[in-house]
C-alpha cells in the first residue's frame, strides 16, 4: 500500500500545567485508510485530538494537512479545509431537528451570506435544494430518514450518534476525526458502525480514530499508533502493533525490569 | 409550493386590514396610532428575537441602538443649515436636492437635510457601533454578556441625558415628517393617519419576511446552531464570532430603522427611549413571544404595546414588563409561545 501521507503530525507536545498530555508525539496518517490512535486512558489521545482540530494550540510542533499547516488554525478554520471532527460527549444543537442538524454539515460546502439568505436569492435557494438533496441521501444511508423531523435533543444516544456522524458526512470531509465513536453503544450498534467506518474509508475518505473497543480497532484498522503517558509506543499495522512487546505490556500488565 | 411559506403573512396582511376597517366601523380610529407605533416597536422586537432567541447571545442594551436611529435623525433634521448654505459641501447637497427648504409655524424659513440621508446614516452608525462594541463584547457569555450589552445601554442613554444637542431631559421635538415616497409621509399629520398605520405595518412585514428567509437558510442556520451548541457550530466550520458580530448588527440595525420611523412620526424623541428600562422591556416582549420564534414575537409585540401605549398599566408601565421577565424566566426559561411551555400551562390548567 503506496498510499500518499494526507496528515502528519510532527513533535507535537502539549503540557497543562505539570502533566505533559503530549510529548514529542510524530506520526503519519496515509490517504484513505483507517488509522486508529489506542492507549490507556489518559494517553493523551483525545488532546491530540483536540490539537489537530484546532480546539487547543500546542505548546511546539507541527500538523499539516497536504504541506498545508494545521496549527495556529481556529476549528472552523481547520473544518473549511476538510478535516472534521466528533466528540467524545456529542455536540449536537439538540434544541434543532435530526435534519437541521445534518444540514450544518453542509456549511462549509456553502457560500450564500447573510443578505443572500434575507433575500432568498436564486443562489441560495439553489444551495438549499442542493444541500437538501445530498443530506436526504446521507439520512438515508445511515437509515435515519424516519426521524429527521425530530428534535435531537429527544433522541437515544445511539441515534445521535448516527445524527453526528451524518452531519460529519455532510460536510463530505476529506479527514474524519471520530473521537471514540463507539462509546455509549451497544454490541449490535458497534458492529453496524464498523461497517459504516470501513464504507467511509472505501469511499476514499481518510479516517483517525480514537477508540477504547479493541475488537473494534483491530477489526477495522489499517494502521494503528499507540500512546501512553503522552508518548507514541507504536506505530504500524493492526498485526505488528498487535505483536509489539511494548503494547502486551502496557494493555495487559507486565514484569518490572 | 414556494408560495405556500408567505401563506402566513397573506393572513396578517388580511388581519391588519381588517383591524383597520373595525377601527373605521366602530368610530376608533384614534387606535391606530398606538397601533402604528406598537408596529415599529415590533421590529425592535424581531431584531432582537434573532439576536437573542435564534443565535442565543443575550442583548440588555436593543434600547440604545433604537435612540442612535431616533436621536441622529433628529438632530440632523432639525438642525438650521441656513447659514452654511452658502458653503460649498453644503451648496452641492442643495442642488442635489438633499437639503429640505421649509417654514416653520412661527414664519421663519429654515433648512434641514433629508430625512432620507438621515435614515442612512442612522443605520450606518448603528451599524458602526454595533460592530465596534459587538467584536469585544460578544466573547462573553450569559450574563457578562447582558450586563455588558446593559452598560452599553447606559451609556448612551447618559448621554443622551447630558448633551445639550440632544436635548438633555427634555430630548427634540419639532422632528419634520419623513416623505419616503409621493403620497406616503412617516409623520404624525391626523390626515395621514391610515397610510402610517399601512406603512409601519409595511416594515414589519418586511422585516417578517427578511427574517424568515434568513432562519431557513445557510446563514440562518449557522446561527441557529450556536444557541447551546457553539463547539458543534465550530467544528462545522461556522465562523462563531464573526455570525455573532453579524446577527448583532442586524439586530441594532432593526432597532435603529425602527427608532427613525417612530422619531418622525411622533416629531420627536425624548430621553426615556434610551433607558434600560427600554431594554428590558424588548427583552420581555422575545420572551413572552417564545424567544426562538418570530410569531409569537410579533404577536405578544404588539399586543403588549399596545395596551402599553393605550396607558392600561398607568404608572406601573415599566413594571410590567419587568414582571413579566420574572414570571418568564422563572417558569418558562424557553419562551411562553414554545410547545414545552405550552405543554406545561396545558398541564397546569388541567389540574396536574
Amino acid at each position: 500500500m503506496a498510499n500518499d501521507v494526507i496528515l502528519k503530525v510532527q513533535n507535537l507536545d502539549k503540557s497543562f500545567g505539570g502533566l505533559h498530555a503530549v510529548d514529542n508525539v510524530t506520526f503519519e496518517v496515509p490517504q484513505g485508510l483507517i488509522k486508529a490512535v489506542i492507549g490507556p486512558n489518559g494517553a493523551g489521545k483525545t488532546t491530540l485530538f483536540n490539537i489537530i482540530a484546532g480546539t487547543f494550540a500546542p505548546d511546539s510542533g507541527l500538523v499539516t494537512l497536504k504541506n498545508k499547516k494545521l496549527t495556529g488554525l481556529k476549528p472552523f478554520q481547520v473544518a473549511e479545509l476538510g478535516v472534521f471532527r466528533t466528540f467524545q460527549n456529542l455536540k449536537l444543537s439538540s434544541h434543532m431537528s435530526v435534519l437541521d442538524n445534518v444540514l450544518l454539515g453542509r456549511h462549509v460546502v456553502g457560500t450564500a451570506g447573510f443578505i443572500s439568505g434575507m433575500l432568498s436569492l436564486k443562489k441560495s435557494r439553489k444551495e438549499e435544494s442542493d444541500a437538501r438533496e445530498k443530506v436526504f441521501e446521507i439520512l438515508e444511508w445511515l437509515n435515519i430518514t424516519e426521524i429527521m423531523k425530530q428534535e435531537v435533543g429527544n433522541l437515544s444516544f445511539g441515534k445521535q450518534r448516527s445524527v453526528e456522524l451524518a452531519r460529519l458526512l455532510a460536510a463530505d470531509p476529506e479527514v474524519l476525526l471520530l473521537d471514540e465513536p463507539a462509546a455509549g453503544l451497544n454490541m449490535h450498534e458497534t458492529d453496524e458502525l464498523a461497517g459504516l467506518i470501513v464504507k467511509i474509508r472505501d469511499q476514499g475518505r481518510t479516517v483517525l480514530l480514537v477508540e477504547h473497543d479493541m475488537s473494534l480497532v483491530m477489526d477495522i484498522s489499517d494502521e494503528i499508533v499507540v500512546l501512553n503517558f503522552g508518548q507514541k509506543i507504536a506505530d504500524g499495522t493492526a498485526a505488528s502493533v498487535q505483536n509489539d512487546r511494548e503494547v502486551i505490556k502496557i494493555y495487559l500488565g507486565g514484569e518490572d525490569d | 409550493m414556494k408560495l405556500k411559506k408567505y401563506y402566513p403573512i397573506v393572513l396578517l396582511a388580511g388581519v391588519l386590514v381588517l383591524i383597520q376597517l373595525l377601527t373605521l366601523i366602530t368610530g376608533t380610529a384614534y387606535y391606530l396610532t398606538q397601533l402604528t407605533m406598537a408596529a415599529y416597536y415590533v421590529v425592535v422586537a424581531l431584531g432582537l428575537s434573532m439576536v437573542m432567541g435564534y443565535a442565543g447571545q443575550i442583548s440588555l442594551g436593543q434600547a440604545g441602538f433604537f435612540a442612535i436611529g431616533g436621536y441622529t435623525t433628529a438632530v440632523l433634521t432639525t438642525f438650521d443649515l441656513t447659514d452654511k448654505i452658502s458653503r460649498p459641501f453644503f451648496a452641492f447637497l442643495d442642488k442635489i436636492g438633499l437639503l429640505v427648504h421649509k417654514v416653520t409655524l412661527y414664519g421663519d424659513s429654515i433648512v434641514h437635510l433629508s430625512p432620507w440621508i438621515s435614515f442612512i446614516l442612522a443605520l450606518v452608525l448603528a451599524g458602526v457601533v454595533a460592530y465596534s462594541i459587538g467584536v469585544p463584547v460578544l466573547r462573553l457569555k450569559g450574563h457578562y454578556l447582558g450586563m455588558a450589552t446593559m452598560g452599553f445601554g447606559i451609556i448612551i442613554y447618559r448621554i443622551v441625558l447630558g448633551t445639550h444637542i440632544f436635548g438633555e431631559a427634555d430630548g427634540i421635538s419639532n422632528v419634520p415628517a419623513f416623505p419616503i415616497l409621493p403620497g406616503i409621509t412617516i409623520g404624525g399629520d391626523f390626515s395621514i393617519r391610515i397610510i402610517n398605520y399601512y406603512t409601519a405595518w409595511f416594515f414589519v412585514i418586511l422585516a417578517m419576511v427578511l427574517l424568515l428567509n434568513l432562519i431557513n437558510s445557510r446563514t440562518g442556520r449557522a446561527l441557529r446552531s450556536l444557541h447551546g451548541g457553539e463547539d458543534a457550530a465550530d467544528a462545522m466550520g461556522v465562523n462563531t464570532a464573526q455570525y455573532k458580530v453579524k446577527v448583532f448588527v442586524i439586530g441594532a440595525v432593526f432597532a435603529a430603522a425602527a427608532g427613525v420611523f417612530i422619531t418622525h412620526y411622533n416629531g420627536g424623541i425624548g430621553p426615556s427611549e434610551s433607558s434600560v428600562a427600554k431594554s428590558v422591556r424588548y427583552v420581555a416582549i422575545v420572551a413572552v413571544g417564545g424567544m426562538a420564534n418570530l410569531w409569537g414575537v410579533l404577536i405578544m409585540g404588539l399586543f403588549l404595546n399596545f395596551l402599553s401605549l393605550r396607558g392600561l398599566f398607568g404608572v406601573y408601565d415599566d413594571a410590567v414588563f419587568g414582571i413579566i421577565l420574572v414570571i418568564i424566566m422563572m417558569f418558562f426559561p424557553d419562551g411562553l409561545f414554545q410547545p414545552a411551555s405550552l405543554n406545561r400551562i396545558k398541564r397546569i390548567l388541567r389540574g396536574k
